[in-house]
């Protein structure tokens, strides 16, 4: 055998094409359930490893405050508001479109909310209210970025502005408060306190869930993903992929208007300003979690591991003793990071 | 008395005054493989086109299984089991051939969630009839990571759920090495055998000459053979008949002629 590289001038050898054939299909044939489960989840393990880094980092940085619950329940109280929007965002992204209405969707829906419950109605009438107008803004962005045909990056900045602009000029800065908001049934339901966990984390986990079954199981999500990787292909199939498209920026709305109304119940006021911040952390989640910016593929869980990382970002900089002036620049750095990070783990099949 | 799928009788078709087609007459029958050919701009786009609903002949009868159809387009096309697969342009590459065969055509339970268990194993059962097995990839397989040969069994398959009777290959065959288009013969051949027919446009004359049973010829718009492999007999006699198409005898004798003095 070894003798290979002389006989051959020698003598004529024989190819056994089988042979080599049996051998490279070894190779790929033999892969254990748990090593494609870690291949399958690749974006969202990936992004849990960002995740607890960061924390391990943070712990060596300061073990008193971070072994301590209060930290992370202080994390916990804001982090469901954004998850709300992270989480349509996921698909509003695969379907290869972007979103960046939702934070003057979620001023706008809180607005509903404050109104109906200031009237003296019961907030879940105002809940309604609040999804109600959540689901007609998302239609006409959508509207305007499929039908109309615009660029949705630019069209749903327009939108951002505008609809802010008439929350400003209707209020003129003015917030409202809501302070007999604790004592409804709603508020317990929805942000009360049960054993020390927030109950608002309860609902967007089963939000988060939900969500990402629909996403990966569901006709809707898998249809997300095929107008995202190849419209012309899904369009050939019989698939409206005008409608799949609309619907993801009307389920953006939906999420928006939830963020809208808890926001309103963590704070018990609802202010002109409700949502603003969320732009760019919300925004960053979606792709510190590894939701590709290209479109077709992405994960819901991933990216709402995304959003607890960017959310602890602040919490932890600070827990950590460095000051405030800290928190943008670590957001800088972990955002990149983690795109390094996913650039390696997703593979972009043409 | 075999069944015909599907006729096509004097189609004619005029962009203003330029005539693509000028009355052609097409027919596919039950489980046979028809290879239509013909230089750059004799018409098989158009032709393959009008099959597909996507073009209305300006003239002509359609008959489909024996009866005459009106208003043809898109939507009977389909509806009489005729399935165009355009190379590397209909696929969902990074997703699942699962996902991919069952594009616009999911199988869903209740509230509209997959049932993904009889997605797989329906997936798995047609890529077994077309013989599109490995051990390397499962229906879960990203589409992205196959090659161009197993693309193109992932369309054949996905035609085969969607019931189609005829599957149109549009130059399946093009820029694909020898053992893809081994590969590609292959579930063409499981495909006739399971009763299905194709109908294969090709360039490489020799590999249509291989997989096909019958070959249509089109010449500037203008039927210009129909023969059985029989009757032909080698690649090389379609080869030199469409060579004389391009250039008539005598031309093509001065070509030499001149070449050699």
């Amino acid at each position: 055998m070894t003798d290979d590289t002389k006989s051959t001038s020698a003598a004529p050898r024989t190819l056994d094409a089988n042979a080599v054939r049996r051998d490279a299909e070894g190779t790929h044939a033999d892969q254990s359930r748990f090593r494609r489960f870690l291949m399958d989840h690749r974006p969202a393990i990936g992004s849990l490893l960002v995740f607890v880094l960061m924390l391990a980092i943070f712990a060596i940085g300061n073990p008193m405050v971070f072994t301590q619950w209060s930290i992370y329940r202080a994390v916990l109280i804001g982090l469901p508001v954004v998850l709300f929007v992270v989480v349509p965002l996921v698909y509003v992204v695969t379907v290869g479109e972007i979103d960046l209405s939702f934070p003057a969707t979620i001023g706008m829906s809180g607005w509903a909310f404050a109104l109906v419950v200031q009237a003296g109605y019961d907030p879940f009438l105002g809940l309604i209210a609040a999804i109600a107008t959540g689901l007609f803004l998302g239609f006409c962005v959508g509207w305007l970025v499929v039908y109309a045909n615009l660029s949705s990056l630019i069209a749903t900045l327009g939108m951002n502005f505008m609809l802010r602009g008439l929350i400003q000029i209707r209020t003129e800065g003015r917030s409202i408060a809501l302070v007999e908001l604790p004592k409804s049934w709603a508020y317990k339901i929805f942000a009360g306190d049960f054993m020390g966990m927030p109950l608002q984390v309860v609902w967007v986990l089963l939000f988060v869930v939900v969500c990402s079954l629909i996403y990966n199981r569901h006709r809707f999500g898998v249809r997300v993903h095929i107008v995202g990787d190849n419209p012309d292909a899904a369009q050939q199939m019989g698939i409206d992929i005008r409608k799949v498209r609309l619907q993801t920026f009307v389920f953006v709305g939906l999420g928006a208007a939830l963020a809208g109304v808890f926001a309103v119940f963590i704070n018990y006021t609802w202010w002109p300003t409700s949502g603003e911040s969320f732009l760019l952390p919300g925004l960053a989640s979606v792709f510190v979690g590894g939701t590709a910016p290209w479109g077709g593929i992405g994960t819901v869980i991933g990216s709402a591991i995304g959003a607890f990382t960017v959310s602890f970002i602040q919490t932890g900089v600070v827990g950590v003793g460095l000051s405030g002036f800290y928190v943008q620049f670590f957001y800088g750095l972990i955002i990149i990071l983690s795109l390094l990070g996913h650039r390696w783990n997703q593979v972009r099949y043409r | 008395m075999s069944d015909r799928i599907i006729e096509l009788k004097n189609i004619k078709k005029s962009y203003g005054q330029v005539y693509a087609l000028g009355g052609v007459d097409l027919h596919v029958d039950q489980g046979e493989v028809v290879g239509l050919v013909g230089d750059n701009g004799a018409g098989k786009s158009t032709l393959i086109k009008i099959l597909a609903g996507a073009v209305a002949p300006t003239t002509g009868e359609i008959l489909v299984r024996g009866k005459p159809v009106t208003g043809w387009n898109a939507e009977k096309s389909r509806a009489a089991g005729i399935e165009t697969v355009f190379q590397d342009r209909a696929l969902a590459v990074q997703q699942t051939i699962t996902w991919n065969i069952f594009m616009g055509r999911e199988i869903v339970g209740p509230l509209g969630f997959l049932r993904v268990r009889k997605q797989r194993e329906e997936a798995s059962r047609l890529m077994r009839e077309i013989g599109f097995t490995s051990k390397v990839f499962g229906p879960n397989s990203i589409v992205g990571q196959l090659s161009g040969g197993e693309r193109q069994g992932v369309a054949i398959a996905r035609a085969i759920y969607n019931q189609a009777d005829l599957i149109i290959l549009d130059e399946p065959t093009t820029a694909l090495s020898l053992t893809e288009t081994a590969k590609v013969f292959h579930f063409v051949e499981q495909a006739r055998a399971a009763g299905r027919s194709i109908l294969f446009i090709g360039h490489n004359i020799h590999h249509v000459y291989d997989i096909s049973d019958r070959f249509v010829v089109l010449d500037r718009g203008r039927l210009a053979a129909q023969i059985t492999k029989a009757e032909l007999g080698s690649a090389e006699a379609l080869i030199k008949f469409m060579e004389e198409l391009a250039h008539p005898a005598e031309i093509e004798a001065a070509l030499h002629s001149g070449a050699r003095a």
